[in-house]
């Protein structure tokens, strides 16, 4: 056996006994973590894989939350069956996007520019929306249906398990996009568009497909997130620093590697975590204060590790991952 | 095999091709010669279908190509090794060349077409798992020319591809293209080192301003006092 499938095997070994080792606190800190890991991966797809950035992935997570809480709310739908509509939907606006700028040849930052214009559509169309409760927020009433599983209900520790699965998952998923041949396509095309045509390759294709995945993905991450929450806010969910928190975790961790999205999220969420507690010990009351200390924080790591702290731990392990 | 006929190609108001019409015959070397900004790249690039032509037609094997989308030309077996050795730097050389292999046309021999690679390009071989990125530029232009053939093209377009590469370099490119030429490649040489590719080729081009303005046998326009003067230099 090779020494990351042993160390991997450790890992979530480790990871499914510590639930009992936990309380609640910490266990609803992993779930975050387990959610920043996942839409991180989902982000990667874009811009680590393809090359496509995207500074507007708040618009897929606020869509698929949104979709699924209507459809449960409104129609008794369980988010199971919800998340297949919330997929769909995802795809279809991600697909709008991605035909209106490779039809235009919208690319580097002019794309990024587009996915920020949509997500603050969504966001004060969501706003004014009745049907979704508008500027107060969508909630997912608690009461009666504790342990309802197959409606996503449940606490902390159901969270934890679904949580890490779907990060477990979207692991292995693009542990085999990364060695499929849309991957290598999606490889080629980040390195160099131009190149990635002259051998053929359908470059619009290639960007779609990636558009697609990773906004289906996103979609998994709303529904988990209004679940878990009992509740959506529009001003929230589709804000950009939410879109900024889900790209943290992947460039902190390293853009385009597989285990760099993971590394970020056990890096930053605790972090943050953290710097909560110590600004309060330490009596800083001032607004922004662990905003701060977390902004130094990433300062440091990007000036340590610049292409990412996965890249650079691994090299010490002496662990691959295959290229990059 | 390719034939290209009244070929124009406009970027915006600017004409950069004007009515190019060519012939490439099976088994042949063509080459094109011209000046820097002559629209020689955009002529690969237009039969590539990277450029859409504002009018003409592009044939290859007998079939109408004209505004066809790259990978579609591709794929019918017309490969472009692009001017400027664009490897993909942080792949790996095996990467690189399986990125050739995406053809449908190909894929199914990705395995035996990579072996072949590195029996033909030695130097590729010790470099398979290093990143592209790091290697010298002879060896770049080895790995843009064995990424193409990964895809079993019956014709090549090679442009410019000793560009940038030492006198000895220039003369191991050259000498490739006239191997696979002989194992039966068909190629368009677009190349600055006019003399040389004038010898190798059976039939050669000259473009000015977008337009052919001289053709023939590759012997005949080595002898033309227009050409020695304003490419040879004599």
């Amino acid at each position: 056996m090779r020494r990351e499938h042993f160390l991997l095997g450790l890992l979530a070994a480790v990871l499914l006994a510590l639930p009992l080792a936990l309380d609640r606190y910490q266990t609803s800190v992993l779930v975050l973590v387990f959610l920043a890991a996942y839409m991180g991966q989902a982000w990667n797809v874009m811009m680590g894989f393809a090359g496509l950035l995207s500074l507007g992935h708040a618009l897929y997570l606020g869509l698929g939350a949104y979709v699924s809480a209507a459809l449960f709310v409104h129609f008794g739908l369980s988010p199971l069956l919800g998340l297949f509509v919330a997929v769909l939907i995802c795809v279809g606006v991600a697909m709008a996007i991605g035909a209106l700028s490779f039809q235009f040849r919208i690319e580097g930052v002019y794309f990024a520019l587009l996915t920020i214009a949509f997500a603050e559509v969504a966001r004060i169309g969501f706003d004014h929306l009745k049907w979704t409760g508008g500027a107060g927020g969508f909630f997912l009433s608690v009461a009666g249906s504790q342990g309802q599983w197959w409606n996503l209900r449940g606490g902390p520790l159901f969270f934890y398990y679904v949580s890490l699965a779907m990060a477990a998952a979207a692991f292995a998923l693009c542990v085999a996009l990364r060695r499929s041949k849309l991957g290598y396509q999606w490889l080629a095309v980040r390195e160099d568009a131009e190149a990635a045509r002259a051998v053929g390759i359908d470059v619009t294709r290639a960007r779609m497909s990636a558009v697609v995945v990773s906004a289906a993905m996103s979609a998994l991450g709303g529904v988990a997130h209004v679940f878990y929450y009992n509740n959506v806010f529009s001003a929230q969910i589709f804000d950009m620093s939410r879109s900024i928190d889900i790209m943290l975790a992947p460039i902190i961790g390293g853009i385009g590697t597989l285990f760099g999205p993971i590394l970020g999220a056990f890096i930053l969420i605790p972090l943050g975590e953290a710097l909560i507690h110590a600004t309060q010990a330490l009596g800083i009351n001032a607004p922004g204060a662990k905003a701060v200390f977390f902004g130094l924080a990433l300062m440091i790591i990007i000036f340590l590790a610049p292409s990412g702290i996965w890249p650079s731990l691994r090299k010490r392990l002496g662990i691959g991952e295959g290229k990059p | 095999m390719l034939s290209v006929e009244g070929l124009d190609l406009h970027y915006g108001d600017a004409q950069a091709l004007a009515g190019v019409t060519l012939d490439v015959p099976q088994g042949a070397i063509v080459a094109i010669v011209g000046a820097n900004g002559a629209g020689k790249t955009s002529l690969i690039r237009a039969i590539s279908g990277m450029l859409k032509p504002s009018a003409g037609r592009i044939r290859f094997k007998g079939e109408d190509i004209t505004g066809q989308p790259s990978h579609v030309v591709c794929n019918l077996g017309l490969g472009q090794v692009a001017e400027g050795r664009q490897v993909f730097p942080s792949l790996t050389v095996r990467e690189n060349l399986l990125t050739g292999a995406m053809l449908p046309r190909a894929s199914a021999r990705k395995a035996q077409n990579y072996e072949r690679m590195l029996e033909l390009f030695p130097r590729l071989r010790e470099r398979a798992g290093q990143a592209a990125g790091t290697l010298s530029g002879g060896e770049q232009q080895m790995l843009a020319i064995a990424r193409c053939l990964m895809g079993e093209p019956e014709l090549v377009m090679f442009d410019e591809p000793s560009l940038g590469l030492s006198p000895a370099l220039v003369l191991q490119v050259l000498d490739i293209v006239k191997r696979l030429n002989a194992e039966g490649l068909t190629c368009v040489l677009v190349e600055q080192n006019v003399a040389a590719s004038l010898k190798l080729a059976s039939h050669a081009y000259v473009l000015e301003n977008g337009a052919v303005t001289l053709s023939g046998s590759g012997a005949a326009l080595l002898d033309d006092d227009r050409v020695r003067r304003a490419y040879l230099g004599l």
